[in-house]
């Protein structure tokens, strides 16, 4: 039945479509050069462009064509030019290798940019040393899929982002991957859009980075290796769900920095080995749940700024620090959640533990005052104040604290 | 020298103490291992008992066995034999036969629960802690001649290398916290060999934390080449000085 | 073959050996007397090595001790207490000095002392089980089985039984005939009699005398050591 139903659907299409026609480019072909197949194209065509090598300087799309590249094509911006303008709603971009765009301080020369339409997809392409890679400006709607970027420059100021879109809404960005730079991908003004399996790593800067953007949702992406991790900032309802952040290392560098967010959701992601698992300042009605946080240097570091954050059934394990804060005033709640340094009892058995868990230890406090102190970690006399500290509270907030502790771990 | 080295060694295994002690070793290793469900609160445990037991055990026991060989000593000094030679056989007896028990004793737990490189590591800095304790108790064993005195002077030093330094330590931050201490803090560590080698270990352990604020000027220099090999040579250095000095000094004691 | 030139040593305020000076000669058997804490022992382990002198030299074979370490495998000693590691048994004692010293492979070995004391039937007894007796048995033993040039033996008859202490004496006179210098030191001059051809006297760290014993005899007027001793202690 649903076989059927396809087929009915292409063949209404292949109808409806009939006049549209189909031009090829190549080194044997009418055109050589696609800026040719462009002018004869109008919209509904498709430009099939076979494999070689392409000068097009600054390629401007402004009909609604589909562009298919064959065994990947290259496009190449002779590091002078920005390589593709999409400026019509519609295109289809796909299968091509865009290479060497110019590189500016003044412009945003990118390997592939959208400007101001709709419903565009750029699919399956390969970008290598782009400045920025792929860019929508005032985009609605559009799709950008399955395409590979790598960066090669080691300075931030020579590089762009990956996937960059400013000012877009409605904004689909599916299974990319995004290597060496500046931010893997970056989004600032762009709402009610999705960012799905992608993987950034060993950007520059950050893996992610979001500004006041709202309503939009990161699923089951993957950022490693980021110079300084994730950083979601003035933003509202996000969703932040199945993601991995792992191995972000360094001063400053976070699982996710969240900076003046609120009502957001941070559910079942995975953060592993980073300096700091989820740093979070001026952060407010935020739920946490289903996450693990596994080897980080900090699991959480929830500065005082933060309010009504309900961290709720999460697995803390093998954390150096579990947690830490900055101030004495905790407006959040932390119950039900298991942390392996727990060290009380259950006597009831009902798989809580009796006594309340204090995730602040003292070393933690000490260390966020004075950071060098960090050299004395693990020593004996800084397990005996940690010791003392337990029996009677002084440095650690009274308040900060599991009342319900697990007893074992929930299987995440 | 292989002698002496021989029989100071069937001397010690004869002695009960070091039997005790490497069957302590393996039964709290194991329990560490076994009562802990993951692996890394087991190398927590070990890492305590590096730090804290084993330079007990060395320097003390270490210290009563120089002054339980004084007739030992006494007999072998009026052979022809070099007082030297002597002094370094009752040191690489000693230490041999420390090494041999801490590796028996958590080498075999770490290599079953833990065979990586942060176990290695572990086993290494636990080795060199040995015979560093050892050097430093026969410097105090050979410097007093009282008995009593110099257990006493042994557990002091334990007391201060493990706890005193360390509170000193911790002072000196918070006094200088003003500052960039951080580079000094290197410098600092370097006099107590339960520092630097508790930092070699925090690099395997911790590294997620280590990596940032100030752990990253400690990563940038314990972490690379150069710092781990300078870290390793000072360890060696705080195991062969005491001994070196405390040649001087027997060679010129009255028996 | 044993120069002592000026050697002083201070242990603390106590001048032990005070520009101490002797020479003793191979074939000598040589009794060092003198009262309690007059530095006779401390003399023996300068000899040995055991004890650093502070000033002075002492030369063995002609060997400056200071340098030297090899010269002590021509000297038998034997403490005045003996004492050995106490886990260790008896044989295995003979059997680590035999190690130790058994640098020259063929050397002979003088077991004639193990024999006579029956010590073969002991050797599985741990040091710290025996009487003070036996113990003096296995120094003694010890100190006669290399065959050494030089005999130290420092209150050597203290805590032997009648018998045993005889054997010793029998055996000193053996290897002075051999033209072995030795060295004794005794509270019981007695026993000192038949075996001794001369006499250190010292006194607070000093020096008195260095006499063959007819000459002591003749200066004192006395037929026997102990009564010349005491007569020399009473003209001080």
């Amino acid at each position: 039945m649903k076989r059927i139903l396809l087929i009915t659907i292409l063949g209404i299409c292949v109808v409806f479509f009939a006049d549209a026609k189909t031009i090829k480019v190549g080194a044997s072909k009418k055109c050589t050069t696609i800026q040719q197949a462009l002018m004869f194209a109008s919209n509904g065509d498709t430009v099939m462009v076979n494999k070689g090598m392409y000068h097009e300087k600054n390629l401007i799309i402004s009909k609604r064509i589909a562009l298919i590249g064959i065994d990947y094509p290259v496009l190449d911006g002779e590091l002078k030019y920005e390589v593709v303008a999409i400026k019509a709603s519609g295109v289809l971009m796909q299968g091509f290798k865009v290479i060497r765009s110019g590189v500016s301080s003044m412009e945003d020369f990118a390997g592939i940019k959208i400007y101001n339409c709709r419903d565009v997809i750029i699919r399956d392409n390969i970008l290598e040393n782009t400045f920025f890679g792929i860019y929508s400006q005032y985009g609605i709607n559009c799709t950008i899929e399955k395409n590979k970027l790598t960066a090669s420059s080691s300075e931030e100021q020579q590089s762009g982002n990956g996937i960059h879109c400013w000012k877009s809404d409605s904004m689909r960005i599916i299974g990319n991957f995004i290597t060496g730079h500046r931010d893997g991908i970056y989004f600032e003004f762009v709402t009610n859009s999705i960012i799905w399996r992608n993987n950034s790593e060993k950007n520059l800067r950050y893996g992610l980075h979001f500004m006041f953007s709202s309503n939009d949702s990161y699923i089951a992406n993957i950022f490693k290796n980021n110079g300084a991790g994730v950083s979601v900032m003035f933003s509202h309802d996000v969703k932040m769900i199945h993601n991995y952040f792992e191995e972000n290392w360094g001063d400053g560098s976070y699982g996710i920095l969240l900076k003046e967010i609120s009502d957001g959701i941070i559910e079942n992601n995975r953060f592993v080995k980073n300096t700091v698992g989820i740093y979070m300042e001026g952060t407010s009605r935020i739920k946490m749940n289903g996450n693990v946080f596994e080897k980080n240097g900090w699991a959480m570091k929830i500065q005082a700024s933060c309010m009504d954050i309900t961290v709720t059934g999460n697995n803390f394990l093998n954390n150096t620090f579990d947690m830490s804060t900055n101030g004495s005033l905790v407006l959040n709640t932390f119950n039900g959640n298991f942390w392996d340094k727990y060290e009380g009892y259950d006597l009831n058995k009902d798989h809580v533990g009796d006594i309340p868990y204090r995730p602040v230890s003292m070393y933690s406090v000490i260390i966020e005052k004075n950071p060098p102190a960090m050299i004395l970690f693990r020593s004996f006399i800084t397990t005996l104040l940690d010791k003392t500290e337990k029996v009677l509270p002084s440095l650690t907030p009274e308040n900060f604290k599991d009342a319900f502790p697990l007893m074992k771990p929930l299987r995440l | 020298m292989k002698k002496i080295i021989k029989y100071v060694i069937i001397d010690i295994l004869r002695n009960k103490i070091i039997l005790a002690y490497t069957a302590f070793l393996l039964v709290l290793s194991f329990s560490i291992f076994s009562l802990e469900d993951n692996a890394a609160k087991g190398l927590l445990g070990l890492l305590n008992i590096i730090l804290i037991i084993v330079p007990l055990v060395s320097i003390v026991f270490s210290t009563i066995y120089v002054y339980n060989s004084a007739e030992f000593i006494e007999l072998l000094v009026s052979q022809p034999l070099k007082r030297r030679t002597i002094w370094m056989s009752l040191f690489s007896g000693l230490s041999s036969s420390m090494v041999l028990a801490f590796l028996v004793g958590a080498g075999i737990p770490v290599f079953i629960y833990q065979p990586d490189i942060t176990g290695v590591m572990m086993l290494l800095i636990g080795v060199l802690l040995s015979v560093i304790f050892v050097a430093i108790a026969m410097l105090a064993a050979v410097k007093t001649r009282d008995k009593a005195k110099g257990i006493g002077i042994a557990v002091l030093l334990w007391l201060y290398f493990s706890l005193l330094f360390d509170g000193f330590v911790l002072f000196l931050v918070f006094q200088f916290s003003d500052y960039p201490v951080e580079k000094m803090m290197v410098v600092v560590s370097m006099f107590n060999p339960l520092d630097l080698a508790r930092i070699m270990i925090l690099l395997k352990m911790d590294v997620s934390a280590l990596m940032g604020y100030t752990g990253a000027v400690f990563k940038d220099f314990f972490g690379t080449g150069i710092g781990m090999l300078l870290s390793f040579s000072v360890l060696l250095l705080w195991s062969i000085l005491p001994v070196w000095f405390s040649i001087r000094k027997f060679n010129t004691k009255d028996l | 073959m044993i120069i002592a030139n000026n050697v002083s040593k201070q242990f603390g305020s106590l001048k032990a050996l005070n520009n101490f000076s002797v020479t003793c000669n191979k074939g000598e058997c040589i009794a060092l007397i003198g009262p309690n804490g007059s530095g006779k022992t401390t003399f023996i382990k300068t000899i040995l090595g055991m004890v650093v002198c502070d000033s002075g030299f002492v030369t063995v074979n002609g060997f400056n001790i200071k340098n030297d370490w090899q010269y002590r495998s021509n000297i038998g000693y034997m403490p005045q207490t003996g004492r050995y590691p106490e886990n260790m048994t008896i044989g295995q004692v003979l059997e680590m000095m035999q190690d130790i010293r058994g640098q020259k492979n063929n050397l002979e070995l003088d077991e004639d002392l193990i024999e006579r004391f029956e010590i073969k039937s002991l050797l599985n007894k741990r040091m710290r089980t025996l009487s003070g007796g036996t113990r003096q048995k296995i120094s003694a033993a010890l100190a006669f089985l290399f065959n050494p040039e030089l005999l130290i033996l420092d209150e050597p008859t203290a805590g032997l039984d009648p018998l045993s202490s005889e054997i010793l004496k029998e055996k000193i006179i053996e290897e002075k005939k051999k033209g072995k210098l030795i060295l004794i030191t005794s509270h019981i001059l007695s026993e000192l009699d038949d075996l001794v051809t001369q006499v250190i006297y010292m006194q607070d760290g000093c020096l008195c005398f260095h006499k063959t014993i007819e000459q002591l005899k003749e200066d004192t007027g006395q037929t026997k050591l102990a009564k010349a001793i005491a007569q020399v202690m009473l003209n001080n």
